[in-house]
Order: structure tokens, then C-alpha cells, then sequence
């Protein structure tokens, strides 16, 4: 058992999170734009833990089940859709997926 | 006999109602009989409850037929009721009877227009409107009278609405008469408000039972009662839209612009004339606005060249003589002038359609000339009509009307001598100004070539009519030619006795007398010396200049109020309030047009922003 | 402030995590960012676990780093990334396309600096939370969280099955 206050967890959540983000808005491979969201859900989850031991509660890790959860099945969807951009686009740049943008007319 | 009086309305009623329905596909002839014969029965069912009302009239000269209730609410109840009293009865027989003459001279001079029927239609409706308005008990009902006849007055005035000038003129009659009508209305409100019934009779009583004489509240009513009665009336300032009324077929001049509807003015104040004797002022406004009318649309007309128009100011000016008996509480005398006026005045402008019928609508008439050989029906009952309008003393019945109101206007304790010499005054000029007429018309060498001739249904209207003209002032009589009181009699009940005056100075009463004379002698002496046919061929000066456009009343009103009104609808013809919806919508495409730079298809940037906005919010939290 | 053993073993494990991670999101070839980052979840179930939550703990590594992570390096391999794409992959990594991130990221990170100095409040409440209370609270009181989170899965499945079918009109 370690005998520190509850900010430093919070920190290094917060450092894991920015890390995530920045990872996030550089990278343009559609691979590290999930591997980035994973970065930053796993971020948010090791903050319940932290609450979770602020608090002495099982809170924490059941939210933390939630969000694993949530990760699987975004992941699962998300890697579906990279394989048929990657089909349809024949790259991984999500800057070439921008069919949505405004076109002048 | 009396039961019968529902029939009065409610058969000119039947008859608009069957040629607005069938009119298209009745025969001319058809449609002729239905709607004359609508208004004769009505006339006949009128003069039987008339003569049966001279023989046996009910204890209290009053007849209530309730038809049906209205509105009923909690303070006040208006029902739909017929009331006959002696002053309605008299208006409701010069309106059945004058109306079917006019009916019957319009079957033949509206012969082969192509609007036949639609013209008995409103003709019809007038007169179901115009018995409305004098026979209703409620106030209530009677402004719906009142606006049935502008309606039918705009109608008709815009009968030939394929000239421009026709639509503007009946456009100008009907706003004209609105804007007086919404004083009107609001008089009315005032005094359901204030009393609490509209019905007239127990109005009234209520009224001198709560007002003092001379208290704010009945001037105030009685102001825009009166309002309302100017603006019918054609009287100063409201005159101005008469004269341009005369775009009507001459017949409905003669019925609605002359007879009848102009005068409801006159009815209005008597009917409720108790109203108008507790608020001293508003009367002695009435007498002094009355004086002014009537000079200057006398003034007008004496330089007029078109004979309707000279016609259509001298009924504002004659309408004048009418408010000023009323403004003297002389009740019996402007209804008596308004007897003899329905019915010379009907004759005068029949005979103006007439010789128009026969000089292609020649109506100017300067252009007219020798005419009293040619047409001498037209003559003989222009000329009646002339004397009558006139006054030429005994021969006609309009000396016997306005001596009358001249006798009451004398004795006026205030202003009277001064009212006497403005009503005399103008019967000099009225002599004047008719004289001019008919010797430029029917005299002199002939300049338009008459064609056609008259059929019974001009010649009986304009006959009956001459006679009355000359007979229908022997019911009452100055003292020296017998001292009849037939009027007087007949109308006691409703509006009070009239203390008998003390003989006037005799020097005063001939005076009323001479005058007249005095007016066509000068007519005469001008026309002699070809100053009249002179004039009307000069460069004319800016006094007649001023006298020929009304006394530049329509100037005034079109900067006063035309064109600010036309800056205003010009200024809102683009909806300034919209701009603020518009604008809405223009700003939210501008900022489309700004925002679409933003969508550059690249999910990072988006991201990007999302992060910025999330910073800004976490910020929010964090520092507020 | 004394330093225990397991507060080194805490600090040890997050400086890993917190590198390992950094590296991750560097990389040009994918594979080796995921494994960068499966070793940085290695670390984070540590952290958990001196965090006092070992079943949290041990589904971080059989679930996120065993299965969730391995499943996405799968994918990754079935993508048969060549090296003309890590190439190119590489030519996108320039310091510049760092600027604004590092901005974003400078402004958020400061603010949270700002929320966590604001408030010590008390420390932790030191005790090792067992899977025995996990799975107690899971399955009684939040049953009806629980039922959510399978609907998630299930629409996740379906999500999945209908995206996966091989495209039969050119989408």
C-alpha cells in the first residue's frame, strides 16, 4: 500500500490524458488516432481508481469495468471502420477521408 | 296597418338579395320591375302606415316593432327594433317615395349598361340600408345603417370603375366618411360606457338623468355623434368629397348624394337631439360651422362650371341650412327643409340627367344652350327645381323651409342676427348661382345638339317630382298665407314644441323675401352682359381660382394629411418591422457563409476545436 | 515525507508508464507504438495495484493489454503496412505539426495543475479494495449499470457484424 494523497494518481492521469490528446490531434495515421483514444480512456479509468481508493469505495473499479468496457466496444467498432476506410481510401491518412468538407460553389 | 312596418326594409332587402342572386340571368326588363317594384311597395306599405298614423296614431306617437334580440350580455342588450316615431316616419316616406321615382327614372336612363342589374342591386340595397338606419331604436343598429349606405355610396360612386377617376372619387368619399364614422363609433362607445344602454329613447332619458346641462361628458358624445354627421353630411370639413362624388350615374346623385343619405346627418342630431341640448356648446359649434358650409360651398358653386357640381355644392350648402336650424334647436324646420330639399333637390339632378341623356353627357355648361325649346320637360322641371332652390317666395317650397329656419335662426338668443344675415346671405348667392345656371343652360343660342327622346319613366318621376316642389310647401305655412303647421304638428311629439316666436321685424321678414329676387336679378343683369360666358373663357384670378377648387380644401388636406400618410406607407412599403426577421435570416447566412470555411473535411482540426471549446469550458469551471 | 518501499514500486511503474506512452504516440510504425503502449498498460496495472485496486489490476492486463490491445495489433498486421507506408508515416512526424497540440495540451494541463493545487482535502483512505467488494457491489447494486454496459456490447456486436459484411454494392 502506498501512502500518497490522492493528487499524485490524479497527476499522472492528467499527464497520461495529454499525452493522449496531443498523440490525438499531431498523428494523422487513423491508428494512432484510436491508439490515442484508447490512451486517454485508459487515462479516465485510472482516475476512477484514484477516486475510487480517495473514497475507500468499490465505485472506482466498477466504473473502471465500465470503461473497459466501453473501450472493447469502441475499439471493435472503430478498427471496423479502419478497415473499410482503408479499403474504400487505400490509405490510412484521415486527412484524405474529408469528402464532408465545404466545397465553394 | 302599423304591424306591416317590418315589410319597409326588408322589401328592398329581398329585392338586392333576388338580382344579386339572379340579376345575370334576369331580363333587362325583369330586372327593372323587381327592383322598382320592391321600393313602390315599400313606399305604398310607407304611405298607408303614414296616412293610417295621420288619422289614428298611438297615444305615445310612438311604434316599437321588435324584430329580434342581437347582442345580450350581461350590461347591455342591443336588439334588432323598428322604431317609429313622427321625425322617422317622415324620413322613411321621403325615402320610399323619392325612391321609387328615382328607381323608375333609372330603369330608362340606365337602359343598355352593361352593370344593369348590378346597379339595382346597390340601388335596392341602399334604400333596405338608408330605412335601416332611420328606423333602427338602437344606436348600435343605426351605425349599421350608417355603414351599409357608405358602402352603398362607394359602390355606386365607383359604378363605372373602369375610369380611374371614378375609383379614386369613390375611394375618396368612403375614406372621407370612415374617418368621421370612427369619431362615430367612438361616440357611440362613450356612451354605452357612460350609460349603459344604446337603445335611443331609454339612452336619452338616462342621459338627462345623470349629465347636468353643460357637463363635459354629453359635449364630448355629442361632439362625435356630430363628428360622424359631418362626415355624412358633406359638411365643413368633410365637404371635400361630395363634389367628387358626382362620378355616379346621376340618378344615384339625385337619391344618395342629395335626398337621402347626405342628410343623415341632420336625422342623427334630431334623433337624439336631448343628448345635444345639454351640451350648449356643441350646438352653437354646429350653427356656426353650418354658417361657414354654407357660404362657402354657395361660394363654389357660383363659379362651377360642371351642373352637377353646382349641384352637388349647393346640397353641401343647402345641408348647411339644415345643421343651422339644428344648431338653433329649430328641429321641425331643418326637417321641414329637408322635406322640401329631398324632393327639388331629387328633381334638380333628375332634370340634370335628363338633359345630359339628350346632349351625349354633355354636363358642362357652357357647352349647353337654348335649351328651352328643345327639351322643354327638362326646362320646365329644372326650372321648378330652381325656384324652389332658390326660394322664390310662394311658388315654391323651399321659400316656405328656409324662411322657416331663417324665422328660428333670428331668434337665437346668442349669435342669432349674425347666423340670419349669414342664411340670407347665402340665399342671395343661391338664387345667384341656380339663375346662372339656367340661363346658361336653357337660354342664348344652342351650342350642343339635343337627340333621343324622353320615355314615361323619365317624364312621370320628373312631373311628380315638379309638383311636389311647388305643393310641398302649403304644409306649413307662414302666418300671412295661411299658418298651416302640418310639420310642425306632425313631429310636436317627438321633438317638442317650438315656442311660437313673436312676429319677426317685418323689415327682417321681407328681407328673407327679397332676397332670392335680388339673387336672380343679379344673375340675370350678368348674364345680359355676357360677364358669366366671359369669365368662363378668362384666364381666371386667383380668388376664382380658389372658389372654383372648394376653397382649396383638397389642397390642404393633401399636404396636411395625403402625403404624410403616402410618406408613411412609403416608408413601410418595405416592412421596416420585417427587417428585424429579415435580418435574422441574414445574419444567419452571413455567418453560414463565414462558418462553412471552418468545414475543411479534417477530423484533427475538428478534434482541435472540440479541444479548444472543452479547454474554454473546463476554464469556466475552474477559474469563475 | 517518508518514502516506502511501495511508494518507489508507484513512482517506478508510472515514470515507465508516462515514457512508454510518449514513446507510443511517436512512433511511425504502428506496431511498435502498439506495443509501446501495451507495455505502458503493463505499467499502469502496477500502478493499480499499488493504488490498492488489484482487480482492477489484473483486468488491465487480461483485458486491456491481453485481449482489447492484442486484438488491435491483429488488425494492425492484417493491414500489411509496407515500408513505403512507415515511411511516409515518418515524413508526417515533423516538430511543427507538435506546435499546437502542445498548446492545447499546455492550457489544459495547466488548469488541472490549478484544480489540484487548489485542495489537498485528506489523504487516501489506504486500504485495498478486493475483488470479493468489487463484484458484491457490481452485481447487486448496480445490476441495472451492469445490463447497460451488455446492451453496449451487444450494439457493439451488431455495430460490428453489419460494418464487417463484405460490401456487396459498392457500398
Amino acid at each position: 500500500m502506498v501512502d500518497l494523497s490522492w493528487q499524485v494518481p490524479t497527476a499522472l492521469a492528467s499527464v497520461l490524458f495529454i499525452i493522449g490528446l496531443l498523440g490525438l490531434l499531431a498523428r494523422r495515421s487513423l491508428v494512432f488516432v484510436l491508439m490515442s483514444i484508447e490512451i486517454m480512456l485508459n487515462a479516465v479509468a485510472l482516475l476512477f481508481v484514484t477516486a475510487g481508493m480517495r473514497w475507500g469505495s468499490p465505485d472506482g473499479q466498477i466504473m473502471f469495468i465500465f470503461v473497459i468496457n466501453l473501450a472493447g466496444a469502441e475499439i471493435a467498432l472503430g478498427l471496423i471502420l479502419l478497415l473499410r476506410l482503408r479499403t474504400r481510401l487505400t490509405t490510412l491518412d484521415s486527412d484524405a477521408a474529408n469528402l464532408l468538407r465545404d466545397v465553394q460553389v | 296597418m302599423n304591424n306591416l312596418l317590418w315589410l319597409v326594409p326588408t322589401l328592398p332587402l329581398l329585392g338586392a338579395l333576388l338580382l344579386g342572386l339572379f340579376g345575370a340571368v334576369l331580363p333587362a326588363w325583369c330586372t327593372a320591375l323587381i327592383g322598382t317594384a320592391s321600393v313602390g311597395i315599400a313606399a305604398i306599405i310607407a304611405s298607408s302606415i303614414g296616412i293610417h298614423w295621420y288619422g289614428n296614431a298611438p297615444a305615445s306617437h310612438v311604434f316599437v316593432q321588435d324584430l329580434w334580440s342581437w347582442i345580450d350580455l350581461p350590461h347591455l342588450s342591443i336588439g334588432l327594433s323598428l322604431y317609429l316615431d313622427p321625425v322617422s316616419l317622415l324620413m322613411m316616406l321621403v325615402i320610399t317615395t323619392v325612391g321609387f321615382l328615382i328607381h323608375l327614372f333609372s330603369t330608362e336612363y340606365m337602359a343598355g349598361d352593361e352593370g344593369y342589374s348590378r346597379y339595382f342591386v346597390y340601388l335596392n340595397l341602399f334604400v333596405a340600408a338608408m330605412l335601416l338606419l332611420v328606423l333602427a331604436s338602437d344606436l348600435l343598429v343605426m351605425f349599421v345603417g350608417w355603414e351599409g349606405v357608405g358602402v352603398c355610396s362607394y359602390l355606386l360612386v365607383g359604378f363605372w370603375f373602369h375610369k380611374p377617376a371614378n375609383g379614386y372619387a369613390a375611394r375618396k368619399s368612403f375614406v372621407v366618411t370612415r374617418i368621421a364614422d370612427i369619431a362615430m363609433l367612438v361616440g357611440i362607445l362613450l356612451l354605452a360606457v357612460k350609460l349603459g344602454t344604446l337603445s335611443i329613447q331609454p339612452m336619452l332619458a338616462r342621459a338627462v338623468e345623470v349629465w347636468p346641462h353643460g357637463d363635459v361628458w354629453p359635449s364630448l358624445a355629442a361632439g362625435l355623434l356630430l363628428i360622424g354627421g359631418l362626415g355624412k353630411s358633406a359638411q365643413v370639413p368633410f365637404q371635400t368629397w361630395l363634389p367628387d362624388a358626382m362620378a355616379g350615374p346621376t340618378p344615384v346623385s339625385a337619391l344618395i348624394h342629395a335626398a337621402t343619405m347626405v342628410t343623415a346627418g341632420v336625422y342623427l342630431i334630431v334623433r337624439t337631439h336631448v343628448l345635444f341640448l345639454l351640451a350648449p356648446d356643441v350646438l352653437m359649434a354646429i350653427s356656426i360651422g353650418a354658417a361657414i358650409t354654407l357660404l362657402l360651398a354657395a361660394l363654389a358653386a357660383l363659379v362651377q362650371s360642371d351642373i352637377k357640381r353646382v349641384l352637388a355644392y349647393s346640397t353641401i350648402s343647402q345641408i348647411g341650412y339644415m345643421f343651422l336650424a339644428v344648431g338653433v334647436g329649430a328641429w321641425s324646420a331643418a326637417m321641414f327643409h329637408f322635406l322640401t330639399h329631398a324632393v327639388f333637390k331629387a328633381l334638380l339632378f333628375l332634370s340634370a340627367g335628363a338633359i345630359a341623356m339628350r346632349l351625349h353627357h354633355e354636363q358642362n355648361i357652357f357647352k349647353m344652350g337654348g335649351l328651352r325649346n328643345k327639351i322643354p320637360l327638362a326646362f320646365w322641371s329644372f326650372l321648378i327645381g330652381s325656384a324652389s332652390l332658390a326660394a322664390l317666395p310662394v311658388v315654391s317650397a323651399g321659400s316656405f323651409s328656409k324662411e322657416m329656419i331663417l324665422g328660428s335662426v333670428w331668434f337665437d338668443p346668442t349669435i342669432g342676427p349674425l347666423l340670419w344675415g349669414a342664411g340670407l346671405l347665402g340665399a342671395l348667392i343661391t338664387a345667384t348661382y341656380i339663375s346662372r345656371v339656367v340661363f346658361l343652360v336653357f337660354f342664348g343660342p344652342v351650342r350642343t345638339e339635343v337627340s333621343g327622346r324622353y320615355g314615361v319613366r323619365i317624364a312621370v318621376p320628373l312631373i311628380v317630382l315638379a309638383a311636389g316642389s311647388m305643393l310641398v310647401g302649403w304644409l306649413e305655412t307662414p302666418g300671412f298665407l295661411g299658418g298651416n303647421r302640418m310639420v310642425t304638428v306632425l313631429l310636436r311629439p317627438a321633438v317638442g314644441a317650438v315656442g311660437i316666436h313673436p312676429a319677426m321685424d317685418i323689415l327682417a321678414d321681407a328681407s328673407g323675401y327679397i332676397a332670392p329676387l335680388l339673387g336672380v336679378a343679379i344673375a340675370f343683369t350678368l348674364y345680359r352682359s355676357g360677364y358669366w360666358q366671359r369669365a368662363a373663357t378668362a384666364q381666371p384670378n386667383a380668388l376664382r381660382r380658389l372658389m372654383h377648387s372648394g376653397f382649396g380644401f383638397d389642397a390642404v388636406y393633401d399636404v396636411i394629411l395625403v402625403r404624410p400618410f403616402m410618406a408613411l406607407v412609403r416608408g413601410l412599403r418595405n416592412d421596416p418591422v420585417d427587417l428585424v426577421i429579415t435580418g435574422i435570416s441574414v445574419l444567419a447566412i452571413r455567418l453560414h457563409r463565414a462558418l462553412r470555411r471552418s468545414q475543411v473535411g479534417q477530423v484533427r482540426r475538428y478534434a482541435g476545436w472540440v479541444m479548444v471549446g472543452s479547454i474554454a469550458t473546463v476554464a469556466i469551471l475552474v477559474f469563475a | 515525507m517518508n518514502v516506502s518501499g511501495f511508494d518507489l514500486v508507484f513512482y517506478g511503474a508510472a515514470s515507465f508508464s508516462m515514457v512508454t506512452t510518449a514513446v507510443a504516440i511517436t512512433r511511425s510504425n504502428p506496431v511498435y507504438g502498439l506495443l509501446n503502449f501495451v507495455l505502458s498498460l503493463l505499467g499502469m496495472a502496477v500502478v493499480f495495484y499499488t493504488l490498492g485496486a488489484p482487480f482492477a489490476a489484473a483486468l488491465e492486463v487480461i483485458v486491456y493489454a491481453g485481449a482489447i490491445m492484442v486484438l488491435f495489433l491483429f488488425v494492425v498486421m492484417m493491414l500489411k503496412l509496407d515500408r513505403t507506408t512507415v515511411a511516409r508515416e515518418a515524413s508526417w512526424i515533423t516538430s511543427a505539426i507538435w506546435i499546437v497540440p502542445i498548446l492545447l495540451g499546455a492550457m489544459l494541463g495547466g488548469e488541472l495543475v490549478d484544480v489540484l493545487l487548489q485542495k489537498t482535502g485528506p489523504g487516501s483512505a489506504h486500504q485495498v479494495i478486493s475483488p470479493q467488494a468489487v463484484g458484491l457491489r457490481l452485481f447487486t447494486t448496480d445490476l441495472g449499470a451492469v445490463e447497460l454496459a451488455s446492451m453496449l456490447l451487444l450494439a457493439g456486436l451488431i455495430g460490428a457484424y453489419h460494418l464487417g459484411r463484405p460490401s456487396s454494392e459498392g457500398d
